[in-house]
């Protein structure tokens, strides 16, 4: 096991850098991430390991002022919009997405809902309660999720568990951990392993917790009952029960890992336990709120304890509120006047300004984390968005979006793209087959597009 | 009220009932046949009380629920229709474990373990059985077959020789209960007619299920899994001695409770936040009060008093704690717990609209909202869908809550009114809704806004009232509250909504409860004895894919 090696894995990267392993093709000068792929553009981590792709949302509701959001240039090196100045320390992280749409295709706009099931499950759904799954962080962690101790791991700074864009079906939603207490708890809580515990020098041998054995066979024995109970149901039914089944794997799975040893990873860090927050809609809590969960996820990545992380900074019809206000942004949306002289509203768009520091800070502390020899960030595609674009008229043409992370040197960011109207299932399938998935074209009915955004690949 | 008098009260209302029933003008129970079989996940209630009904009450169950999904108004509807996801099987097993563990601990094990194993160290088979059979049958609400047993008592056995401790053993058959498909998910099962392979009769147990969820919102006691064994849950005579029984228990009020906070959305509690400034008064103690003070008021009148239930909405009763006495501003003297409180008429509140509950629950974390009253009285109470606002409405239109040329909310409203795209909906929600307006976003009472005197006149379908007091008058004596009482609690008791064929069975739950005096009790007695409530429908999907699986081994068979 590559664990059991006496090179300190900084040291090991080193030596590759300077090119004095024997047989490593390497020359120097190269940017890291061009030395580090392998064939199938993975950056290599120092056990020879390839370093895990992450796939993120991050969403925040009510949109924007799509006058002073969306960048006029198109390309690298564009101004940055009032609007979008927050994400100034980050820009060359971050691809920003301007004029794609969610195509009615002669279904209904369902306020605050139709722009983001568009978004992520590729088309208008027709109602409520239809098309409103698998979302593509589901597609996504189909095909990646089962290589780590969580599925993905969902985030609501709202303090609301039922504050989630992630969902199989209507009825099968992944709820929202809602404090970074909770969150810290769930991963590095028990049955954390530190992977770099037991590289360490003088460290017993792994054994298994005996516990988990027995964890395993409870979860066998309901696992065999299942023709039983299958024999009782409908089909409707029977569709449920194999979702609970599913969920039964996963956690079969999360305990499997346990039962060997994880290899190092030299990036993790278990982080100090959160203090309890006060959680509110009170914008300036739920910045807090979410600053924190973004520094437990951020480890909890490194810690390769999840690659797909879905985080909700507000909800779709957002109500945050500032504190001693009557208005929520989202009653403001609607109902605050426009500044004649500004030509927007001014109460609202504050809390546009604060979505985007947020998104930033996101942006900032997934980057604070170095791995391999570059940033956590480098090995993630995180896609931001939001369900309107102007949230007065809940509009779902020109939704912002953002992109920000390589995916491990897939991706290269720092550009706008404006979409001339395009669907937004453009991104969904370019993040897709960024992520390695076999996908030739992805989305519903007129959201259906087989075009990649070539400008935002490496 | 003392259970004799109950039982007395409860007899006459059977005695009228079946008085009335002589008379030609009362219809016949009608037949029907109730929609598909479905399958309910356990709500976050449902789950704690059955670990209450099994072990016992202090028992900690340490975990985060699913969140559960309103569909079409109710939660209950919606538990028919959710699944488990990764992060809530998670969950499960997690509190699952706990539980079994502090079942089985040194502390406790004499409390909920029926035997003493030989060996502590060794396997013991005949102690772990008596174990499962003792808590598997009300834990998964049916008896135990042999296809539960074997395998758990065999994974049991080697649990102990792994670890050398008996009572491992017994945790794993206790969790592996708490993470079964059929203790999480209530599953139904009928037979079929034997003329008619699509009508189907619910079987016993599941009778016992839906009888004890709906009345008592737990799973079935003892005694009524017994009667279900006896096939007593069938006819029509013994299910109805059940139903009384049942109707007759304390743990009616359990059942009751369930409903209201189901229909009255009160889940929503649980996430409500305002602001702190604007509401300094806003607190959790104010949260849970509002929500138990509202339930409480349900219970006492529609089950301890048996009343009329559309007088919820003209009751004086109430009853307060110092919390809700500040927002109320009425004197509490009981520093701790609950005192009754009777409006007198110059108080400003009269019957359950009033509450704070609604108030608090409808309106926005800075402001109350005529809006949000308007659509919850319409779609809650009275059954009534209001369309969603089209997404291509010009709000520049709408007159802004912080302009000072529009100083109440009606006035701010106004536009509502007066637009032809607005006025298609609002004209269903505004003027009721603006008859709350004298209660703030938390359901405190104030008289004026922006220094503007409020006024709560409106109307109600055609019925107009002057004040707030006149409004929970006239939604009293509306014709759709009772209906729509009705329409709630059946969807409740099946799960789904009501099939083409049970129409005729609902327009007579609506009439026999009209001649009951509008009595709850005399309602659930009557939707649990009825055709609907006690049969089902092949689903055609069911057929389909029962076909194509026939279909599917015959090519098997002949391959």
């Amino acid at each position: 096991m590559s664990s059991t090696s006496n090179l300190n894995r900084r040291q090991l990267l080193r030596a590759a850098l300077r090119g004095s392993l024997g047989g490593a093709a390497v020359s120097v000068g190269l940017p890291y991430l061009e030395i580090f792929l392998t064939g199938n553009g993975d950056a290599v981590a120092a056990t020879g390991a390839p370093l895990p792709r992450r796939f993120g949302t991050w969403f925040w509701g009510c949109g924007m002022n799509p006058k002073r959001w969306n960048p006029t240039e198109e390309g690298r090196g564009f101004e940055l919009p009032p609007e979008l100045a927050p994400i100034a320390g980050v820009r060359d992280q971050v691809s920003v997405l301007s004029g794609f749409n969610v195509v009615l295709d002669g279904e209904t706009n369902l306020v605050h809902r139709t722009g983001v099931i568009g978004t992520l499950c590729g088309g208008a759904p027709p109602s409520k309660t239809e098309n409103q799954g698998p979302t593509l962080d589901i597609l996504i962690s189909d095909a990646i999720g089962d290589a780590t101790r969580f599925r993905s791991l969902e985030m609501a700074a709202t303090g609301v568990p039922s504050d989630t864009y992630s969902r199989r079906s209507e009825d099968a939603k992944n709820p929202s951990e809602t404090t970074p207490l909770a969150l810290y708890l769930r991963v590095f809580g028990p049955g954390f392993m530190d992977p770099n515990a037991l590289g360490a020098e003088g460290a017993p041998a792994f054994v298994p917790d005996p516990k988990t054995v027995l964890r395993k066979s409870v979860l066998s024995l309901v696992a065999e009952d299942r023709k039983r109970i299958e024999s009782l149901l409908g089909a409707r039914d029977r569709a449920r029960l194999d979702e609970y089944f599913t969920s039964l794997r996963q956690l079969e799975h999360q305990l499997e890992l346990q039962l060997s040893a994880p290899p190092p990873l030299e990036a993790c860090e278990r982080p100090p336990e959160p203090d309890a927050l006060a959680v509110s809609r009170d914008v300036a809590h739920v910045k807090a709120n979410h600053a924190a969960m973004a520094e437990v996820l951020a480890l909890a990545l490194a810690c390769d304890q999840t690659r797909v992380f879905n985080m909700v900074f507000s909800e779709g019809a957002s109500q945050l509120h500032m504190p001693g206000s009557s208005d929520t942004h989202h009653t403001l949306t609607h109902e605050e006047a426009r500044d004649e002289g500004l030509g927007y509203q001014v109460e609202a768009t504050k809390f546009v300004q604060h979505s985007m520091e947020a998104w930033a800070e996101f942006v900032q502390t997934l980057a604070s984390v170095p791995e391999g020899e570059g940033t956590l960030l480098d090995h993630c595609a995180v896609l931001a968005h939001s369900e309107t674009s102007d949230a007065n008229s809940h509009s779902v043409t020109g939704l912002p979006m953002m992109v920000a992370g390589r995916a491990g040197g897939r991706l290269a960011p720092g550009t706008h793209v404006f979409g001339a109207g395009d669907p937004t299932t453009r991104l969904g399938l370019t993040l897709q087959q960024a992520m390695g998935l076999p996908v030739a074209k992805w989305g519903l009915t007129a959201n259906e597009t087989d075009r990649p955004i070539s400008e935002l690949l490496a | 009220m003392p259970s004799s008098m109950r039982q007395a009260l409860s007899g006459l209302g059977i005695v009228l009932t079946l008085a009335a029933g002589g008379g030609c003008s009362s219809p016949e129970r009608p037949e029907a046949q109730g929609g598909e079989l479905v399958m309910r996940r356990l709500t976050e209630a449902q789950y704690r009380q059955a670990i209450l009904d099994v072990f016992a009450d202090d028992l900690e169950i340490a975990g985060r629920f699913e969140p559960d999904n309103r569909r079409e108004g109710l939660l209950s509807v919606g538990s028919a229709w959710v699944t488990v996801t990764p992060s809530g099987f998670e969950q499960y097993e997690a509190m699952g474990r706990s539980i079994a563990g502090q079942v089985v601990s040194e502390a406790n094990r004499s409390r909920f373990v029926p035997c003493v194993p030989g060996d502590v160290s060794l396997p013991d088979s005949n102690c772990a059985e008596a174990m499962l059979r003792s808590v598997g049958p009300r834990l998964l609400r049916r008896p135990l077959e042999d296809a539960d047993i074997r395998p758990r008592l065999a994974a049991a056995a080697a649990a102990t020789q792994r670890t050398g401790d008996f009572y491992a053993g017994l945790e794993l058959i206790v969790t592996s209960l708490l993470v079964a498909p059929d203790f999480l998910f209530r599953l139904e099962a009928a037979v079929s007619d034997p003329m008619d392979s699509d009508r189907l009769t619910l079987d016993d147990l599941t009778m016992a299920s839906r009888l004890s969820y709906l009345l008592w919102n737990a799973g079935p006691d003892r005694e009524l899994l017994d009667a279900a064994i006896r096939g007593d849950l069938t006819s029509e005579e013994t299910l109805a001695r059940q139903v009384d029984r049942m109707i007759d228990s304390p743990r009616l009020e359990q059942g009751v409770r369930a409903f209201f906070d189901d229909v009255f959305r009160f889940d929503a509690f649980s996430v409500l936040s305002k602001d702190p400034i604007r509401y300094p008064k806003f607190s959790n103690a104010l949260v849970q009060d509002a929500r138990e003070q509202t339930l409480q008021v349900v219970v006492d009148h529609l089950v301890d008093d048996r009343g009329d239930y559309r007088d919820l909405f003209t009751t004086p009763h109430s009853v307060m704690t110092r919390t809700l006495g500040a927002v109320y501003a009425v004197p509490v003297s009981a520093e701790k717990g609950w005192q009754d409180y009777e409006f007198s008429a110059a108080d400003a509140r009269v019957g359950l609209l009033s509450h704070a509950s609604f108030n608090l629950l409808n309106a926005h974390p800075g402001r109350s909202s005529a809006t949000l009253r308007g659509v919850f009285m319409r779609e809650a109470l009275l059954c009534q869908t209001v369309p969603p606002a089209p997404a291509d409405v010009d709000f520049g239109l709408f007159n802004q809550d912080d302009n000072p040329a529009y100083r109440t909310a009606r006035e701010r409203l106004a536009v509502h009114a007066s637009d032809a795209t607005c006025r298609n909906c609002h004209r269903l929600t505004d003027p009721i809704g603006l008859g709350l307006e004298v209660f703030d976003g938390i359901g405190g009472y104030r008289t004026t806004e922006n220094g503007a005197p409020i006024d709560t006149s409106g109307e109600l379908d055609g019925d107009a009232f002057v004040d707030h007091r006149a409004l929970g008058r006239v939604f009293r004596n509306s014709p759709l509250v009772g209906p729509c009482l009705v329409e709630n609690l059946y969807r409740y008791a099946v799960g789904r909504e009501p099939v083409y064929s049970e129409r005729r069975l609902l327009r007579h739950l609506e009439e026999s409860f009209t001649e009951s005096g509008f009595r709850l009790d005399a309602l659930l007695r009557n939707i649990a004895l009825s055709e609907g409530f006690r049969t089902a429908t092949r689903s055609e999907k069911a057929a389909l894919d029962e076909g194509r699986q026939a279909a599917r081994a015959e090519k098997e068979g002949a391959a």
